[in-house]
């Protein structure tokens, strides 16, 4: 691999106040992505992925060391500047799908572009084009209750796919899937990472999961214990 | 955005209906009472001035010195005199002298013995003149209840109650017995021609009301009499002109070395009435406070409840890139949609039976046992004024402002990453 990476991150801690000191969720992570890798967070329970992810995802805020998205320091940055870097470069993709029930598949993935202040013609084609992808264009007008699992964490890749954003954060996305429907949204990512050189970062227990990722990272009481490419 | 937010409302009853009817009630009162305590002034204002006070009233400074009852022996002078001036130089106004007595009136029968007797106040005005002003202004074609109006000098009517009370007769002839203008004893008859209720009851205890010409002549009180009285031809007391004709007029004419000479007073100047609105006006200005205090609290957890219930949404928008101040930046517009739609709704809701209370009124006289001083229908009625339109309204969309501003800091204090734990969930 080679260039400038899309994140790096050096000499990581973060630590949570406890009674009688301080907790190490996440101490000494040197790490560095490149534009559309397929990577993943594996590790037991509590080893600190959700926190490593949220971190990455200007959510919360390191003790020490520094993680640079596009070169740019993220402990630098005002909430403002935060809010800004997860508007315009980064998406999540939760355990939940997390739709906002109230309003239909459509207007859930077109709220990224209203906020963005894109004009009503690009953004009915955005949309439309990505649900397309997600195969969800016979869905438009349903709620998310009116949707299977599997439909509803697509309509929610949707809505992070729609904006083409640089980074996609997925906590764990298949926690709430069967098999197929597993298969169904990790072959939807998969091509978006290779079509539009999307990178993906995961946090998963999935074997499923794994089994598609290129690399793969393993954690334990926070730290790296494994770095490994695969499928390659 | 906001068609999204306002999508949002429309959608989640939770989020828009409980505020929306806690709006729409608290202005609902609001107005409801401003248009009852307007009205309950305006009728007031209204019956003083027909009654008592005029818009503006003349009378001697010595006179209006006095608060309650005006001797007949301070009266005004060269009455006809001071009307032409008035007339000439104030002609937005009507001028009209009246004069206010007491005394005994009795009833002898056949032999020219008394029969009945009894105190009466006296209001002597303008009755038998073609313009019929004094008869409207003291709407006195309504308020007879037997006989008929004077037609002719000598003939009173007497408040109905008074009547019945010494079971007179119509056409009876009555003896009033008063003091004259020089102090004399002086002695009257009349014919007692209708009787009428006031619709008083100060007055309607026991009271006559004669010609002014009559009067004069009983009394003695040559080109005199209590008072002269200003009413707006426009039917409406105007504060700022009242305040300037008065103070046009006793520029030229009060002089304070001659107590005969003329003072003219507003009627806010007059009693203690001027203090009376001004409570009236700070009554008004507490219930408002009082409600916007209690909606804004309501609303505080309202928008706290709902907040708890969006988090879900919250983070989600947080995650897409919406900042705090931008996420409650979007609460407060979407509680200025909620408290204009709920303060429009509740001024229509108030307006119907406020106007249905203008028209109608309800009869108060049960309630009241005595009145002194200023002078009340038995009718209380509310009034739809152009200030009820948003007496409400705009308390309405502040208070939802305010609680949507302290609830949406509650959220907006919430740390992001925390906001995300709900999301893990
Ligand atoms: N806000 C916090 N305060 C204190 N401790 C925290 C906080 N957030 C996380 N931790 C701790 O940090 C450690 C790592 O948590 P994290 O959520 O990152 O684990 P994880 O690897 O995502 O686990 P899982 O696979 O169960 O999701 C845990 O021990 C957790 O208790
Ligand atoms: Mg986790």
């Amino acid at each position: 691999m080679s260039g400038e990476p899309i994140i790096s991150i050096h000499h990581l801690n973060k630590k949570f106040p406890m009674a009688g000191g301080n907790f190490y969720a996440l101490s000494q992570i040197n790490l560095s992505f490149q534009t559309a890798e397929f990577a993943g967070l594996v590790g037991p329970s509590g080893s600190g992925k959700t926190t490593l992810l949220n971190l990455i995802g200007t959510l919360d805020r390191a003790s020490e060391g520094e993680i640079k998205i596009l070169g740019k320091e993220l402990g630098q940055l005002s909430t403002k500047e935060a809010a800004e870097m997860r508007m315009k470069v980064l998406g999540f993709i939760f355990q939940t799908h997390n739709l906002l029930p109230i309003y239909t598949v459509y207007e859930n993935v077109e709220l990224p572009l209203l906020l963005l202040k894109w004009q009503a013609s690009d953004r009915h084609k955005a949309v439309m084009k990505t649900l397309d992808w997600v195969g969800l264009t016979d869905k438009v007008k349903s709620r998310p209750p009116q949707l299977s699992g599997g439909q509803c964490q697509r309509a929610a890749i949707a809505r992070v796919m729609v904006k083409g954003p640089g980074i996609v954060l997925a906590d764990e996305p298949t926690a709430n899937l069967d098999a197929e429907n597993s298969h169904s949204v990790l072959q939807t990512m998969k091509r978006l990472n290779q079509e539009l050189k999307t990178t993906f970062l995961f946090s998963t227990h999935d074997e499923k999961v794994i089994r598609y990722l290129d690399r793969k990272i393993t954690l334990e009481d926070g730290k790296i214990i494994e770095d490994e490419i695969q499928n390659k | 955005m906001i068609f999204f937010l306002t999508k949002g409302l429309l959608r989640d009853k939770y989020r828009s209906l409980f505020p929306l009817i806690v709006v729409t009630a608290g202005v609902a009162l609001i107005v409801l009472l401003q248009a009852w305590i307007d009205g309950a002034t305006g009728n007031m204002i209204e019956n003083t001035a027909r009654f008592k006070t005029g818009h503006v009233r003349v009378t001697t400074q010595a006179s209006a010195k006095q608060s309650r009852h005006i001797p007949i022996d301070l009266s005004l002078t060269e009455v006809e005199h001071w009307l032409s001036i008035l007339r000439d130089r104030h002609s937005s106004l009507y001028w009209k002298a009246r004069t206010r007595f007491g005394g005994i009136l009795d009833f002898p029968d056949e032999k020219g013995e008394t029969s009945a007797q009894g105190p009466v106040v006296g209001l002597a005005v303008d009755l038998l003149s073609s313009d019929g002003m004094e008869r409207n202004n003291l709407n006195l074609k309504n308020a007879l209840i037997d006989g008929r109006l004077p037609r002719n000098p000598g003939e009173i009517l007497v408040s109905d109650l008074f009547f019945k009370k010494l079971n007179l007769r119509l056409g009876q002839s009555a003896t009033l017995i008063s003091t004259d203008m020089e102090g004399g004893m002086a002695v009257h008859n009349f014919t007692v021609v209708g009787s009428i209720n006031f619709g008083i009851q100060a007055l309607d205890r026991g009271a006559i009301l004669t010609d002014l010409t009559d009067v004069q002549q009983a009394l003695n009180m040559i080109d005199a009499s209590s008072e002269i009285l200003g009413y707006f031809k426009g039917g409406f007391y105007q504060k700022d002109d009242a305040l300037h004709i008065a103070k046009t007029f006793n520029l030229q004419f009060q002089n304070f070395e001659d107590l005969f000479s003329p003072v003219m007073k507003t009627m806010r100047e007059q009693d203690e009435l001027g203090k009376m609105y001004d409570l009236y006006e700070s009554m008004t200005f507490l219930v408002i406070a009082a409600f916007v205090f209690i909606m804004a609290i309501v609303l505080w957890n309202t928008g706290l409840m709902s907040g708890m219930r969006r988090y879900g949404e919250l983070g989600v928008r947080m995650a897409l890139g919406e900042s705090q101040g931008r996420i409650y930046r979007s609460l407060l517009a979407e509680s200025l949609i909620i408290g204009v739609a709920g303060s429009f709704l509740g001024t229509l809701l108030a307006l119907i039976p406020a106007y249905y209370l203008q028209v109608y009124g309800i009869d108060v006289s049960q309630m009241i046992q005595s009145n002194q001083g200023v002078l009340l229908s038995n009718v209380m009625r509310a009034q739809v004024t152009p200030l009820s339109f948003f007496i409400g309204f705009i308390p309405g969309v502040f208070a939802t402002f305010l609680g949507a501003l302290i609830s949406g800091f509650g959220i907006y204090k919430r740390q992001t990453a925390e906001l995300f734990k709900e999301l893990e969930t």
